[in-house]
């Protein structure tokens, strides 16, 4: 009985307890479903190729993916793989990228900076010759590296797709400060700049103005070019970017399971023959 | 290593090394003929697994160096570089760093078996104080293994962890810095880590020797704590319990293949995917899973200086708990007592776990405000990972010391086939084995 009024009380309390603190929690991202989810999934092809048009057209101008080489795009599972080219240094379509890009380079001969056309043995060249150029041209934020964006903030795939897609008017008594954006996805707190009533909106303030709308990159393959579309295709395309064999790896370990689960059921009937005269 | 050895050289060979290094010998006794308790069940096994841990750890290790650059402007590049460039660089990468995190459930369910069933106690005394070192140069090396990415997590846990030797009194400014290699975390530290993080798994390989052969001298410890009594009790080593490790060994490396194929950065925390950057500290440093009991008694003490001697006091309870433990009585299956302030300790231990991975002022009870105890709110991760605190402690000051003379055990088997063997039944033809597997 005391018992009883014990949790009793207890959730009351829990009910009438007072409001939380500020709301420094950006929303939970959105849920989304990706082709490459799971112990099964793969890379839509055509989608991350659309996605690599997205970041070429729009994100590559103020985002650098200094871990990505141009031969990785016809790599195994890359967005230009094919078949007819084992060798991606060969692949046509990646050659083709990669003589669009001038690289900074020395001239052998003299050691002058020059410039030539890329191959794909050739970086993703950055966008800014150095951080505070990036700064400085981006109101002082720097924008982050894409190499590994989707394994670098929990639930990445969602969250990138999140702040892509969740840029909303600030509620009313939100002051958001010049240059900035607000985002309900993006970690901070803006509680500082709030004057309104009631709870401090979720989310923080972005340097980054929205940078997608619909028909701002017109796809190839004729698929309706929807901000909705592009940030999944986007997303697509870093996340493959962000690990590039996840793919051959969880082919692999399919095929390691197997073997581990016939190799632990062969080991588990020798243990009962073993063990059967033995009275333990 | 111990008693008396059956082996008997076969060939022409065989007797001649024997005479000169009897190695063969030495092999035959330790893992083939070694007499073993035959009522060994599944929690034994961990030994095993562990082994296996190392020796992946090891052998993983070893490729990763070979491709790993210890400078503070390629290491997070270089480990990138394998995961992308080398043949299968992922999975010897991922195997390594999912790898740790085996080790660490193995370990701690292998440390809980022998707290549960006394395996630190005479004569095993020696053997339980060398597992307790594995341990401590395990926690060494995860902890500079983890820093060799060199993300902003290893970066700055590295800063948070060299500064607790700053809160010794006179010395510790001093030690930081000889630690450091210089007035900061940077190029000289991750050197020196990635130095020390090779040495020590041989360091462990070592003790790993000394803890088998400590281990071998008195024989395994068995769930009815019981003695040994007559080779009624015991099997060889093999094919008995190679067969059965064998199968354990299996089904954990089944788990370890979930981890390192299908989810191998839900143990990592995302921000180590970012590069280090001293000018910004991430909002919520935590230690990997493993550490984070120690974390929750190193923050539910407002001093530093005291906070730091706690945590590690945490760990020296288990070096003198042989002495600690007043019981005659080994195993807790005949102290229901025991067990029960047992399961509270290892809840306390998941409790401490819990808090560690939350900020200090995060609510227990969701929206729930109560009062103010002293520095914090009584509903916060603080309050409760000092009541966990406390009980862990206490447990091995209060609880194990006063319940050895107070407690009436249950009554113990004779021996350790009494239990299976009705009377008078001929040996062999008793219960099925996995009903106690």
């Amino acid at each position: 009985m005391l018992r009883k009024g014990f949790i009793l009380a207890a959730l009351g309390l829990a009910f009438v307890a007072g409001p939380s603190f500020a709301a420094t929690h950006p929303e939970e991202p959105k849920g989304v479903h990706w082709s490459f989810e799971g112990p099964f999934g793969k890379f839509d092809q055509a989608q991350v190729q659309r996605g690599y048009k997205v970041y070429r057209e729009v994100c590559s101008a103020c985002h650098s993916m200094n871990l990505l080489s141009f031969r990785n795009l016809g790599e195994k599972n890359g967005p230009f793989f094919d078949d007819k080219y084992k060798n991606p240094n060969d692949n046509a379509y990646v050659k083709a990228i990669s003589k669009d890009y001038q690289i900074n380079d020395i001239d052998s001969e003299t050691g002058d900076v020059v410039q030539r056309p890329g191959t794909p043995a050739d970086r993703f060249p950055s966008p800014f010759p150095n951080e505070a150029a990036a700064r400085a041209s981006n109101g002082g934020a720097l924008p982050p590296d894409l190499s590994v964006i989707t394994k670098a903030r929990p639930q990445g795939p969602q969250y990138v797709y999140s702040i892509l897609t969740g840029y909303v008017a600030p509620p009313a008594g939100l002051e958001v400060p010049p240059n900035q954006h607000y985002n309900p996805y993006m970690p901070g707190d803006v509680s500082a700049f709030y004057k309104g009533k009631g709870h401090v909106p979720a989310g923080g303030f972005i340097a980054m103005a929205p940078p997608l709308e619909a028909n701002k990159v017109t796809f190839d393959d004729g698929t309706k070019s929807t901000l909705d579309q592009q940030a999944k295709d986007v997303v697509a395309f870093l996340a493959w970017a962000s690990e590039p064999k996840q793919t051959e790896r969880k082919q692999f370990g399919v095929a390691a399971m197997v073997y581990l689960l016939i190799f632990a059921g062969l080991l588990f009937v020798s243990y009962r023959r073993i063990w059967k005269k033995i009275g333990h | 290593m111990s008693g008396h050895s059956n082996y008997e050289p076969k060939t022409g060979f065989e007797r001649w090394l024997d005479t000169r290094l009897p190695i063969v010998r030495l092999a035959y006794d330790s893992v083939i003929d070694f007499p073993t308790p035959k009522n060994l069940n599944y929690w034994w096994t961990f030994g095993g697994i562990l082994a296996v841990c190392l020796g992946i750890q090891i052998v993983t290790g070893i490729v990763l160096a070979m491709h790993y650059v210890p400078h503070v402007d390629h290491a997070f590049n270089s480990v990138e570089r394998i995961m992308r460039d080398v043949n299968y660089g992922w999975l010897v990468r991922y195997m390594h760093s999912n790898g740790a995190s085996m080790f660490f459930i193995a370990v701690y369910i292998h440390m809980f078996r022998g707290l549960y069933y006394g395996s630190y106690k005479a004569p095993r005394e020696v053997l339980w104080i060398l597992g307790c070192v594995i341990y401590l140069l395990m926690m060494a090396t995860a902890f500079m293994g983890y820093v060799l990415p060199w993300g902003q997590m290893s970066f700055h846990g590295a800063v948070v962890i060299t500064n607790l030797f700053g809160a010794l009194p006179l010395v510790g400014e001093s030690i930081t810095t000889w630690l450091w290699g210089g007035f900061a975390v940077d190029n000289p530290t991750l050197n020196r880590f990635f130095s020390l993080h090779f040495l020590l798994p041989f360091m462990i390989a070592g003790v790993v020797i000394l803890h088998i052969w400590a281990l071998h001298v008195p024989g395994n410890g068995n769930p009815t704590g019981v003695n040994v009594k007559s080779k009624e009790d015991t099997v060889p080593f093999h094919p008995y319990y190679t067969v059965k490790d064998g199968f354990a060994i299996s089904v954990f490396l089944l788990m370890f293949a979930v981890f390192v194929f299908f989810q191998p950065n839900a143990l990592g925390d995302a921000v180590n995917y970012v590069p280090a950057n001293p000018l910004v500290t991430p909002a919520h440093i935590v230690p990997e899973w493993y550490f984070l009991p120690f974390y929750a008694i190193l923050r539910a003490v407002p001093d530093k200086l005291a906070g730091v001697l706690l945590m590690f006091g945490a760990i020296a309870m288990l070096f003198v708990l042989p002495w600690l433990d007043t019981s005659k009585v080994r195993s807790m299956r005949y102290r229901p007592t025991a067990k029960l302030y047992f399961g509270i300790f290892v809840l306390a231990c998941l409790v401490l776990g819990y808090c560690g991975g939350r900020l200090p002022d995060d609510h227990v009870i969701g929206n729930l405000s109560t009062f103010q105890l002293l520095d914090a709110d009584l509903n916060s991760m603080v309050w409760l990972s000092r009541v966990a605190a406390a009980y862990y402690f206490a447990y091995f000051l209060v609880v194990l010391p006063i319940l050895g003379l107070t407690e009436t055990p249950l009554p113990q088997p004779e021996s350790i086939s009494a239990p299976v063997l009705p009377a008078n039944a001929p040996a062999g033809a008793a219960a099925s084995p996995e009903k106690r597997g």
